[in-house]
């Protein structure tokens, strides 16, 4: 009963008009690889993202917090466009990607999501076999043309997903067939086969046990000296492992935005200081 | 702590009513529901079961005897030189026939004996004979035994559907016929053989000749028609539909009439199919094109709405992991979306190929109820199909017809449990859960 009546209060706070607040913190980076500026994001006409702006620095880990439902996921796709998908969703506002505006009608959303790669909540291998998992995308892409091509990208993603060892001898069986985390693995694995530049995760842990969580960990630090990752977590501690920066959202609002270890030791805001403490979310 | 959680506690605390009593209290309750549907559920089985067995037995019952057919052997001597080589057809078979059947009944000299005598034997003895000699030319000049059809009366006498008993006005055959068939009988020269004649032959208005094979293949070739045009049509709707379309009132009324075009009655189908493609287009009439045009828009809403249900089965997450690597719509379509929805698709496409199968009234629209003999050897041939060749044969007078009737929806069956086997053994190997 309580959750319900949270629910309904919050998804009146998001219709009711009101004005962004301003965040706090620094929005821009040296080394920007994707820069978002006054992006609002609607569902029909109700507003989940309002007016936010941030940088996310080249090879750098960018965490996102906040409570459930406050929009991260929703912003977190706006960034590759899967968005798109969802026919009453709109976005205004620019999300730059290598000085162009992703949202331009110009702009072809398959090199962008080439490019912009995403591991989601839920492990969702392909109902195939682990090799076509990883051999897929490269293929209809163009970017392995022989047999040994492929053979060395499936190789190569799965060493660097941390996940050869344990599926090298079973490459032709089914990619379900694997655990929960190395099902998170190989879809990160999967990610990586076309080497993307940015990889957005959304809460890749939140299924996972301790042990598998662990792992997806060690790989973002691996995977952070050769790509830009944007990841969603509801977990503080993860944030503060994993990432440089963090931003914290709160009912569609970017709050704070700062160095990781300068959020979680000493918040401004008062909001971001509640969640970070447990005293809500 | 207000009054009522007080209470509870002090109830909880003396132990009069713990929460297992009230459970536990509820459990015959709940189980007897339980047991109860479960025993409607059988009951329904069984009943579905004990009716499926009677109409079964009725058929098999009915129209096994249909697969027997009764022969006579006849001693037939070919004079050399009685084959028109140049023409063949011109030799005259059925006064060879009438002679043998003359040499073996010596006593018979009345012309209206003769003619009760003759027609004991089935005017498709001559051309039995013409096949004969015409693959055995070498044969001419000395007497060969021949087992020759038996009219369908004398099948029906074998068979125990004419009774013997009966006074004579009341049968089929006269008392003189009968005594020539007890001759036969002695000397050994009647027998019930399998009946070639039923599956290998077009329909006749003699029941001994006629046979389901036209019917047959003249469905068959429907069915074709009807699986080539429906199949790719309806699963291009339905994948363009469901994938690709925006979702708009255009698309909306489109759904709505696909779903009401389900439950239009075929007949109307029929009459399209006669104003559309034999009037205006032109189109042969009674052959397996039309009518596999006709079945095929009666099975697209059945197919379309089948494989739109198996589209949207397929997890969002799939279609989600394929766009997220960058991969067109297409593609995801086609490699992901496709493969998985296949087997449903192939479901419904085998409800509505079967419901066409057995469908006999838009055919009859088109022409199809026509008296077609000759065995179809294409799409453009007129010929029958099974349902409608049932549908003839059961308004039949003959007793002989009554019985392929129900050998006939034997073969139907068949064919309907072949194409299905055909759908569970294609569907097997798509279905791959992984
Ligand atoms: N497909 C959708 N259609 C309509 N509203 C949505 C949809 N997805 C999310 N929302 C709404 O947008 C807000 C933000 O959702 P989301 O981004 O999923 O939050 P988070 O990931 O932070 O938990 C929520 O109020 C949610 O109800
Ligand atoms: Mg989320």
């Amino acid at each position: 009963m309580q959750e319900v009546v949270n629910k309904t209060t919050v998804e009146k706070r998001i219709l009711a008009p009101r004005d962004s607040r301003k965040t706090i913190g620094t929005i821009h980076v040296s080394k920007p690889r994707m820069v978002c500026r006054n992006v609002n994001v609607y569902y029909g006409d109700k507003q989940a993202i309002r007016n936010v702006s941030i940088d996310i620095g080249c090879n750098e880990v960018l965490a996102m917090i906040g409570p459930s439902g406050c929009g991260k996921s929703t912003f977190l796709r706006c960034l590759n466009r899967m968005n798109d998908t969802i026919d009453s969703c709109w976005v205004t506002g620019e999300i730059l990607f290598d000085d162009k505006n992703i949202y331009d009608p110009s702009i072809d959303v398959v090199p962008l999501r080439a490019q912009v790669g995403m591991v989601f909540q839920k492990p969702n291998p392909f109902p195939k076999s682990i090799y076509e998992n990883i051999a897929w995308a490269p293929k209809i892409h163009g970017i392995v043309e022989s047999k040994s091509d492929a053979d060395e990208i499936v190789e190569t993603s799965l060493l660097k997903a941390g996940l050869w060892e344990e599926v090298k001898d079973r490459l032709d069986q089914p990619g379900t067939g694997l655990s929960g985390g190395q099902q998170q693995r190989l879809c990160i694995a999967r990610a990586i086969a076309v080497s993307p530049e940015v990889i957005l995760m959304d809460e890749p842990c939140s299924a996972l046990d301790p042990i598998a969580t662990a792992k997806i960990e060690d790989l973002i630090e691996e995977l952070k000296t050769q790509y830009t990752i944007a990841i969603v977590t509801h977990s503080m501690q993860q944030a503060s492992r994993v990432s440089q920066r963090t931003a914290f959202f709160h009912l569609g609002d970017l709050i704070e935005v700062g160095m990781t270890k300068d959020i979680f030791t000493k918040p401004s805001h008062q909001l971001t200081e509640d969640y970070i403490t447990g005293r809500y979310g | 702590m207000n009054k009522s959680t007080r209470k509870s506690a002090a109830r909880s605390s003396s132990g009069r009513v713990k929460t297992i009593d009230i459970v536990n209290k509820g459990l015959k309750r709940r189980y007897g529901k339980e047991k109860r549907f479960r025993f409607y559920g059988l009951l329904s089985i069984i009943a579905s079961a004990a009716f499926l067995a009677f109409l079964l037995t009725s058929i098999v019952s009915k129209g096994y005897s249909a697969f027997l057919q009764t022969y006579i052997k006849l001693d037939v001597p070919l004079e050399a030189g009685m084959l028109d080589k140049q023409n063949p057809g011109r030799s005259d078979f059925q006064g060879i026939i009438k002679e043998a059947i003359k040499d073996y009944y010596p006593g018979v000299t009345e012309r209206q004996d003769k003619r009760e005598l003759y027609s004991l034997f089935s005017s498709g003895a001559a051309f039995q004979l013409r096949d004969e000699v015409l693959n055995n030319p070498s044969r001419e000049g000395s007497t060969i035994s021949l087992w020759v059809l038996a009219d369908d009366d004398v099948d029906m006498l074998m068979k125990g559907h004419i009774k013997r008993e009966v006074p004579e006005s009341q049968r089929r055959l006269s008392d003189k016929q009968l005594r020539w068939i007890e001759r036969l009988e002695k000397d050994n020269r009647i027998e019930k053989r399998f009946n070639t004649t039923f599956f290998s032959a077009g329909d006749s208005r003699e029941p001994e000749l006629a046979g389901i094979w036209g019917a047959v293949k003249g469905s068959f070739y429907t069915m074709l028609v009807t699986l080539m045009l429906s199949f790719p049509i309806g699963i291009a709707a339905a994948v363009y539909l469901e994938e690709f379309a925006p979702k708009n009132l255009a698309t909306d009324f489109i759904e709505v009439n696909i779903n009401n075009l389900a439950a239009v009655p075929s007949i109307v189908f029929g009459l399209l199919g006669l104003a559309v493609f034999l009037n205006f287009f032109g189109m042969p009439r009674s052959t397996p094109l039309v009518g596999g045009i006709v079945l095929m828009l009666m099975t697209l809403p059945t197919i379309i709405i089948a494989s739109r249900a198996a589209l949207k089965a397929v997890p969002p997450s799939i279609r989600e992991a394929a766009l997220g690597v960058g991969s067109s719509k297409l593609q995801v379509v086609a490699s992901h979306v496709l493969p998985l929805a296949l087997p449903g698709m192939l479901t419904g496409t085998i409800i509505g190929m079967a419901q066409a199968l057995g469908e006999t009234a838009p055919l009859l629209m088109i022409g199809m109820v026509a008296f077609i003999v000759d065995i179809p050897g294409g799409f453009t041939d007129p010929s029958a199909v099974m349902p409608v060749q049932i549908y003839l044969w059961a308004d039949s007078p003959e007793r002989a017809f009554v019985e392929r009737t129900s050998a006939a929806i034997m073969v139907l069956l068949a064919f309907l449990i072949s194409m299905n086997a055909v759908a569970v053994v294609l569907r097997k190997r798509f279905e791959r859960r992984w």
